[in-house]
């Protein structure tokens, strides 16, 4: 006779169709955005995590249209607001899997100050920013990501404002997990999207997307074909930081300078081995600012460390509270510290 | 004395509060029907001695129904010149005037604009009932054994104003002895002890001097039989949240920034973890209401509550609680505006705000609180709506409301209705906008159900949920979801009238200016006049019978803290010739100012 095991519920065998809706994708052909969708669809089914368990959360733009392209709980919100959302849902059912997806504009401009609190709260909320450098739903914008000088509607003579650095904002905030990936590398999307579901705390992931229509090839300095051996710097921990074609070149420090250095000629033990649960943020600081023109742009787990979650300090309190003073009674409620009865 | 009303004036850091609340909660053990007002300014500490900085608390207490704090008090107790300076015009003429002697000094007079010390004035003396008692030394000399510094000695002189108060109003000193101990036996004894000293020595000033003649009685009130407990606006607004949350079976998940005077809610919330309350203090007003949205969405019912501008960053997002339709609980406790305005101050003039401050067509209902212990029954009305329709529902209370306090007669939980909520049946495939075909409520699917997965948001949407910017669909969606608003007018109770059903005027009210409306009518219905008056809950929809009942009278009189808010909808919505009484301040209605309007209105 058969046994089986009670009260393990069976998760079903979830493939990325499962996950995929029966709405019509509307971004531009082209659109970074579907290989991001694509990947975290593959994630999904390869998690284990029941289909109702996951729950998109968006704001505006186009990268927000994502929920309605996932079959799972999804709420398109409004502009910037989405981690104000995902953090009531998380509060609220703690068992859920809660993504944020949002972009550069919404996440970083109209929508900072949440994404702030989002992150120094340390929910266990996976933030996914597409970062293509634009406003794209309102038609080519440029946004806090923009280089200086970019040209665009609102700035035709090239923008003046100093472009944010996703990374180095969500280490100013204190997340306890910050990746970035690229929108034209499936492999690595959906190492570092299993990376963020893993972590217990906020994961932010910036990804580096392109806007075919109004910010093309913002990107193809860095992940280019002819560029992206020599610009990107693929993390791994326990791993020293090596890039170009042959891993040829290696990262060192001089005092607190980063400096590049021939791998075969570096002294033993020089080149940096990657460790993104260094004790200092100095470590994964010194990374975010890796980037065009001098250095190589790292890319996969920058930082990650242990820090209790919002929602689960929430839940103790509560739970304290009601082992300490048990369950509230409509008596306690209605009469407070002091009554009186008039006859 | 069928009542009295005593008003405590000083310092903001003179503990004024303080001595209200005590006198308070001493009068309820009497027991005396109360209604309070305090009446503080926005500067926490403006400099001392300044008019800035006066701060003070009305008790109105009576053997009779008491529906305010009372227009005039009967008695003053002033702790320095600019007290006296801001709220002698306001005392009844041969009216009771204690006043701490000590602190009217040179500097004291000349920073409350005096040019000549007033209590040596013989038109004042005439006028009022003059005690004048050197307060802060005869503390100080209570204390002469006590190892307190100075400054602390100092600082218990309110004490030693509220034992000579208990002395004139013959209250019991045990229920203030009780509250130090509570508070302070344990941690400071020291300070405990000084304290019980000076109240006592306050006490005994009046008993055993002939300080005054006069002594008042105030006879046990006849009020309704009943377990009672004093509340304010605001820990009833949070207790009818949490009762609203346990009739529904959902929790409550509160989330709040810190606005006057709105905060006190969320603090006191916090303090009800054990009741499974989740609070969350926001990073601003916007978070604030997107965390109640998005717990709404899994399962719980999100509340929030703050004042005006909070209300202004707040209604993106009630735009979309409204196309969402996920129930709401908004609380808007108003202050006087624009802008920061006089935050510590009431007044209603964020009615149209509620009503209409929205992009969009974008209707909600709308109620509104009358009296500090309704305020309990009007949040969880306001679940109610929120869970039966599946829509964002706002509940207005004002800085009157939430700050004074009166004995609530307790509710018996079993009075209380229990909540039903329209969940989706997870047998059938689900359809995010499928509607209870009564209340036109859409089921609910929280995330975790297995097989409802669906998605939902601003987007505009067909019957079933799918986006749509068809323009058929818009016209029908917009007409729907103002069709389910209106619906709420069907679980509104008949309108409640003081006085005839018809006559020649009919007085019409909302919020907190029941209690000045109400005690003018009565009183006037008593002298013979005929004039009715009633009171608004439902501010959207308005109730089905309002209609009829403008039509019954020949006058109809709204008096408002706005500039005629409500006037112009009645006017508009039933074309009928509403009169608007309008006090833009940041004060209540006094009885006496509704009373003489209405008399003119009768004569003329």
């Amino acid at each position: 006779m058969a046994t089986e095991i009670l009260n393990v519920p069976k998760i079903p065998e979830l493939s990325r169709k499962d996950f995929v809706t029966t709405n019509d994708v509307r971004w531009c052909p082209g659109c970074g955005d579907y290989a991001i969708l694509n990947s975290l669809q593959r994630t999904f089914a390869e998690l284990g995590e029941p289909r109702e368990n996951f729950v998109m959360v968006s704001g505006i733009g186009c990268s927000s249209r994502f929920p309605f392209y996932m079959e799972t709980y999804g709420f398109h919100t409004i502009h910037g607001r989405a981690p104000t959302v995902a953090t009531g849902v998380k509060i609220a059912n703690p068992d859920l899997s809660v993504w944020v997806i949002t972009g550069d504009g919404d996440g970083l401009s109209i929508g900072g100050n949440h994404m702030l609190h989002l992150l120094r709260r340390n929910l266990n909320i996976n933030v996914l920013l597409f970062n293509n450098r634009i406003y794209g739903l309102t038609k080519g914008q440029y946004s806090p990501t923009s280089a200086i000088g970019t040209k665009t509607k609102t700035s035709p003579t090239g923008s003046i404002d100093n472009p944010l650095n996703p990374v180095l904002f969500a280490l100013g905030a204190e997340a306890t997990f910050i990746a970035r990936t690229v929108d034209n590398n499936p492999k690595h999307m959906v190492e570092t999207f299993k990376a963020a579901y893993a972590h217990q705390g906020v994961s932010f992931v910036e990804i580096f997307q392109n806007c075919v229509i109004f910010n093309d090839a913002t990107w193809d300095p860095v992940y280019g074909k002819d560029n992206r051996a020599e610009q990107m710097l693929f993390l791994e921990t326990g791993k020293p930081l090596l890039f170009g074609k042959n891993k040829e070149k290696g990262i060192r420090l001089n005092g607190l300078m980063p400096e590049v250095v021939d791998a075969a000629t570096a002294a033993p033990g020089e080149i940096l081995i990657h460790q993104p649960g260094h004790p200092s943020p100095l470590y994964a600081q010194m990374l975010a600012t890796l980037g065009l023109p001098e250095f190589p742009t790292p890319m996969g787990v920058i930082r990650q460390i242990e820090r209790p979650t919002y929602e689960s300090l929430i839940t103790s309190q509560v739970e304290t509270a009601q082992a300490k003073r048990g369950t509230g009674t409509w008596k306690e409620l209605l009469h407070g510290k002091s009554t009186w009865t008039v006859e | 004395m069928q009542s009295v009303v005593v008003r405590f004036a000083g310092d903001s850091g003179d503990g004024m509060q303080i001595v209200g609340e005590r006198f308070t909660d001493t009068s309820v053990t009497v027991p005396n029907a109360i209604a309070t007002f305090p009446d503080y300014p926005a500067e926490i500490r403006a400099p001392i001695g300044t008019i800035a900085g006066v701060s003070a608390f009305q008790v109105h207490f009576g053997s009779k129904v008491v529906l305010t704090p009372g227009d005039e008090p009967d008695a003053l107790v002033a702790m320095n010149p600019a007290a006296l300076k801001v709220h002698l015009p306001d005392l009844v003429e041969g009216g009771l005037l204690i006043v701490n002697s000590a602190a009217f000094t040179p500097d004291n007079l000349a920073m409350a604009g005096y040019a000549t010390n007033p209590l040596e004035d013989l038109e004042l003396q005439r006028k009022y009932e003059i005690i004048a008692l050197d307060i802060t030394g005869l503390a100080v000399e209570a204390l002469k054994e006590s190892p307190l510094t100075q400054r602390e000695k100092l600082r218990t002189k309110n004490f030693f104003a509220l034992g000579f108060s208990y002395w004139v109003y013959s209250r019991p000193l045990q229920p203030t002895i009780d509250y130090i101990n509570a508070k302070w036996a344990a941690k400071a004894p020291n300070l405990a002890e000084a304290n019980i000293k000076v109240l006592k020595s306050g006490y005994f000033l009046g008993e055993t001097t002939e300080v005054t003649r006069n002594r008042y009685m105030v006879a046990q009130a006849d009020v309704a039989p009943g377990t009672y407990r004093k509340i304010s606006g605001n820990e009833a607004l949070a207790l009818g949240l949490i009762a609203g949350a346990k009739k529904s079976g959902r929790e409550l998940l509160f989330s709040g920034y810190p606005i006057t005077p709105a905060t006190s809610v969320l603090e006191t919330l916090a303090m009800y973890p054990h009741f499974g309350v989740k609070t969350v203090q926001a990073e601003d007003e916007l978070a604030a209401i997107g965390v109640a949205l998005g717990a709404s969405f899994a399962g719980k019912i999100g509340a929030t509550a703050t004042s005006g501008p909070g209300m202004c960053l707040k209604s993106e997002f009630m735009g979309l609680a409204i196309t969402a339709e996920l129930p709401l609980v908004i609380i808007n406790i108003q202050r006087g505006g624009p802008s920061t305005g006089l935050p510590t101050k009431t007044e209603q003039s964020d009615l149209l705000q509620a009503l209409y401050g929205r992009h969009g067509e974008s209707p909600m209902p709308v109620i509104a609180a009358n009296s500090p212990s309704d305020c309990f029954r009007a949040a969880f009305e306001a679940v109610q709506i929120a869970l039966t329709y599946s829509m964002p529902v706002i509940l207005l209370s004002d800085g009157y409301l939430a700050n004074g306090s009166e004995p609530w007669n307790l509710p018996d939980e079993a009075d209380l209705p229990e909540i039903s909520i329209p969940f989706a049946d997870a047998a059938q495939p689900y359809v995010a906008y499928t509607r209870d075909p009564e209340t036109l409520a859409r089921t609910q699917a929280i995330p975790g159900q297995v097989g409802l997965e669906h998605r939902i948001g601003g987007l505009e949407k067909d019957t079933k949920g799918g986006i749509s910017y068809e323009p058929e669909n818009h016209s029908h969606m917009t007409s729907v979801r103002a069709a389910k608003v209106e619906a709420v007018a069907n679980s509104c109770p008949p309108l409640t009238i003081t006085g005839q059903r018809k006559g020649k005027l009919l007085v019409l009210g909302w919020g907190g200016t029941y209690g000045a409306i109400t005690a003018a009518t009565q009183a006037l219905i008593a002298e013979g006049h005929e004039v009715s008056s009633t009171h608004l809950r439902y501010l959207n929809p308005l109730p089905p019978d309002l209609g009829e009942l403008l039509k019954s009278f020949d006058k109809v009189l709204i008096p408002e803290l706005n500039a005629g808010q409500l006037s112009m909808i009645v006017r508009a919505r039933y074309l009928v010739d509403a009169l608007s009484l309008s006090k833009v301040q940041g004060r209540p209605f006094k009885v006496s100012e509704i009373r003489e309007h209405i008399l003119q209105l009768l004569n003329d």
